[in-house]
């Protein structure tokens, strides 16, 4: 080793063994700025799946929604067949669900069972008896749509439960009131961790559901459970093995909103076997709502492509006219040299600020209407411009001055050379800058904020000078509110704006690719 | 009215060389033509004249000033911010910046074969028809097909292009790109083809081809061709002028600048002393 360097350096260098030394050094710095851009590389890769996987996470329960299977009676009681539009069709729903507990018949009961279904359970009904008068009178099949409440502890969100069928036989002291169940040794051994003797509102709740009735239970203590019903037995007799099981609830009655009450009424409707989940197309076609069930991003989403095409609509010509002036014909002179840093200063300011403006211009001065995306589209188009002449001029100074040569020495006019065979050549590079900007414009909050798109609307926008709000600003708006319901909704919303993120730029990268041609 | 002159009101009396002998007329002459970029005086009192229907080449080492020269015989210096030019260029007698003359107009009579190829980056027969196209040389369609057949094959393009009219005219090799542009070039009938180192990129075979064109269209066009290459100008040229440090050293007859030039400094360029 040491004599092929000694012979191989000293044709080379003054000092071999220092040159050597050098050129080690070297490969290792090569090597160590390699391994420093993995680690970004990697550790940018891993926040990103992590985010995306968490959101994605949280988002799934809002794509599916619980629904309660059953016939309700359009009885006269509730809607009057004269008036069949004024009927009371949620009444009906509530009356239908509470005759399957025949034996909870106390005010408390009653409000429990109500507050399983959505305050709109009875908006299809009403849609199907106003469409087909004859159904009224009749008894309906229907698909109910559960609270909130009830839909995000059947899909397991709000309440962590364990529950499964007990060995053993189970042998109830009574129907109603103050019940003593006795079973045998192990009974729990499906369920585990119940390990506890003594159970209230602020531990951990276990429930048992037994002869179609439920016993919330106070102590254990041996194989004797001292409690008191919440619905009521059908019978006393003893309960076979797997004809019964515990519901163990690990998250404390104080904090969940689903009381023990109505979580026993929920999971005897599971025991019927008439909850069901389907998708939530309903989060597609509807706007915001006060209740999470009933919230949809419909309104939002129509309001982001209103207001997205007014930006195009209004982005794409000034702009593009805008970066061919300045980059083919403007003279070379202090003015225009003022207006190109401007340009590139106006990209910089804040979008905020572009809000007050919108605000102060377009809503007080022009009176256009507020909250309406076709403001609010004007706004975005005065953010997006400077990028876009930024963009569209890069890629109109990349085209090569040959082809520009070509066509004038061939006695094509100036705009002939640039509309026939540089904006041609530009254009991969224009639209990309175009959806670039848009992309930014989608994901715009502040300046919207500004113009009052942040109001409360439950209509879909049906055209751009409706009040609405966009994405962003639902996302916004929902990740304030408390109930538990909208944090998968807020989550959902996010994906959905990823989604689109991601479509627009996956378009640009298409686009540069189909239309890039090499010179 | 493909060869409509300038300015048909123009005095016909064009001057007559008197190199060029009783048959040869000046096709373009300038006289004292002074070019500014901005403070640098490039181009000094370059006075010339250029016979018709013969093949002129602008020797001399690089930044003398000689594709400047060419570029103002088209008017391709307007496109220049702050260029300048003085003094008095004239074909067919007509001063081409005169202020009557449109440059556009210009152009479409003069043809310009650059350094690199630069076809479109579209098909061969949308390069060759988008002259005729803007300048509505063509009666429809087999009209435009006649003009794009007659112009690649003049430029010797035809056979090799024929069957692929419809592919990108980048797809070709160095020297079919080369010979692509001087059909686009010919397609608008110009009287003149201005040439600015044609061949400084092509390979000596694709050299060898477009010399061979260019004494072809010797027959029927005025050809201006700058070039760096010594040999090239004496094996196409007719006449050859010398530019050094943007003045004409000497203009004379081809064999007569490589045999016998009577300034030192053309002596010590094309012997190699310097350039």
């Amino acid at each position: 080793m040491t004599d092929f360097t000694a012979s191989a350096g000293a044709a080379s260098a003054l000092d071999p063994a220092a040159a050597q030394k050098r050129r080690a050094q070297r490969h290792r710095a090569n090597a160590r700025f390699r391994l420093y851009g993995l680690a970004a590389i990697v550790l940018a890769v891993a926040f990103l799946a992590i985010i995306i996987a968490d959101i994605t996470f949280k988002a799934l329960p809002a794509f599916t929604q619980s629904t309660l299977q059953i016939d309700v009676p359009l009885a006269s009681e509730f809607i009057d067949p004269a008036d069949a539009k004024a009927g009371d069709y949620d009444g009906a729903v509530r009356a239908a669900l509470r005759n399957q507990f025949p034996n909870s018949t106390t005010k408390a009961d009653r409000k429990a069972i109500g507050s399983l279904v959505s305050g709109s359970a009875g908006d299809p009904l009403k849609a199907l008896a106003l469409s087909d008068p004859q159904r009224l009178g009749q008894t309906v099949p229907s698909n109910v749509l559960l609270s909130s409440d009830a839909d995000l502890y059947a899909k397991g969100i709000t309440a962590s439960v364990a529950t499964a069928a007990g060995i053993g036989a189970a042998k109830p002291s009574g129907v109603s009131g103050p019940v003593t169940i006795e079973f045998a040794q192990g009974a729990f051994a499906n369920t585990p961790g119940i390990d506890r003797e003594s159970f209230d509102a602020t531990s951990p709740a276990l429930l048992i559901a037994i002869n179609g009735g439920v016993v919330r239970i106070n102590t254990i203590k041996g194989g004797r459970a001292e409690g008191e019903s919440l619905v009521p037995l059908t019978s006393a007799e003893p309960a076979s093995s797997g004809a019964w099981r515990p519901i163990f609830i690990r998250t404390p009655e104080s904090q969940r909103k689903i009381t023990d009450l109505q979580v026993a009424f929920v999971e005897l409707l599971k025991d019927k076997h008439v909850i069901g989940s389907k998708l939530n197309t309903a989060f597609f076609a509807r706007g915001d709502s006060r209740e999470p069930e009933l919230a949809g991003i419909l309104g939002s989403l129509t309001g982001t492509a209103f207001t997205m095409l007014i930006t195009l609509g209004l982005c794409l010509p000034i702009g593009l006219g805008a970066a061919i002036y300045l980059e083919e014909f403007a003279p070379r002179n202090r003015l225009m040299h003022l207006i190109e840093v401007n340009i590139n200063n106006l990209a910089a300011v804040p979008s905020i600020v572009f809000g007050l403006l919108g605000l102060a211009v377009f809503l007080n001065v022009f009176g256009m209407p507020r909250s309406s995306p076709f403001a609010g589209g004007l706004v975005l188009a005065l953010l997006v411009l400077p990028t876009i002449i930024i963009a569209a001029r890069a890629a109109l100074k990349s085209v090569p001055p040959s082809i520009r040569e070509a066509a004038i020495g061939i006695g094509a006019t100036h705009q002939q050379a640039v509309f026939h065979h540089v904006l041609p050549m530009a254009m991969p590079g224009i639209l990309t800058g175009t959806i670039i900007g848009m992309a930014h414009a989608l994901g715009e909050t502040a300046p919207l904020l500004m113009i009052g798109m942040i109001a409360f609307i439950t209509d879909v926008p049906k055209n751009p000078l409706e009040a609405a709000t966009v994405l962003p600003v639902q996302i916004f708006l929902w990740s304030d509110l408390p109930e538990a319901g909208f944090q998968s909704k807020t989550a959902a919303a996010i994906l959905v704006l990823i989604f689109f993120l991601i479509a627009m730029n996956g378009l640009a990268v298409w686009l540069r690719t189909k239309f890039e041609r090499r010179w | 009215m493909l060869h409509q002159v300038i300015n048909p009101k123009a005095d016909t009396a064009v001057s007559v060389h008197p190199d060029f002998g009783a048959h040869s007329v000046a096709k373009i002459s300038a006289e004292r033509v002074n070019v500014f970029y901005g403070e640098k005086h490039a181009l000094k009192d370059v006075s010339v004249s250029i016979a018709e229907k013969s093949i002129t080449a602008f020797i001399g080492p690089s930044g003398c000033g000689k594709s400047t020269f060419l570029r103002c015989i088209n008017r391709m210096n307007d496109t220049i911010t702050n260029c300048r030019i003085t003094g008095d260029i004239r074909i067919d007698g007509q001063d081409i910046y005169a202020r009557d003359v449109d440059p556009v107009e210009l152009r479409s009579r003069i043809g310009m074969v650059f350094q690199r190829a630069n076809p479109f980056p579209k098909s061969i027969y949308e390069n060759v028809a988008y002259g005729p196209r803007i300048h509505a040389l063509a009666a429809g369609r087999a009209g435009l097909d006649e003009i794009v057949e007659q112009s690649l094959r003049k430029a010797g393009l035809w056979d090799e292009v024929k069957d692929r009219l419809h592919e990108s005219g980048t797809g070709l090799s160095g020297g079919q790109q080369q010979r692509l542009c001087i059909a686009r070039t010919i397609a608008i009938s110009p009287q003149i083809i201005l040439m600015d180192e044609p061949c400084s990129a092509l390979d000596p075979i694709a050299t060898a081809r477009i010399e061979e064109l260019m004494e072809d269209l010797r027959q029927n066009y005025t050809i201006v061709i700058v070039t760096h290459s010594m040999q090239q100008a004496a094996r196409v040229s007719q006449r050859t002028a010398f530019f050094h440090l943007g003045s004409l050293v000497e203009e004379g007859d081809t064999t007569t600048i490589f045999t016998n030039p009577k300034d030192q400094r053309t002596q010590d360029y094309i012997t190699g002393r310097f350039g």
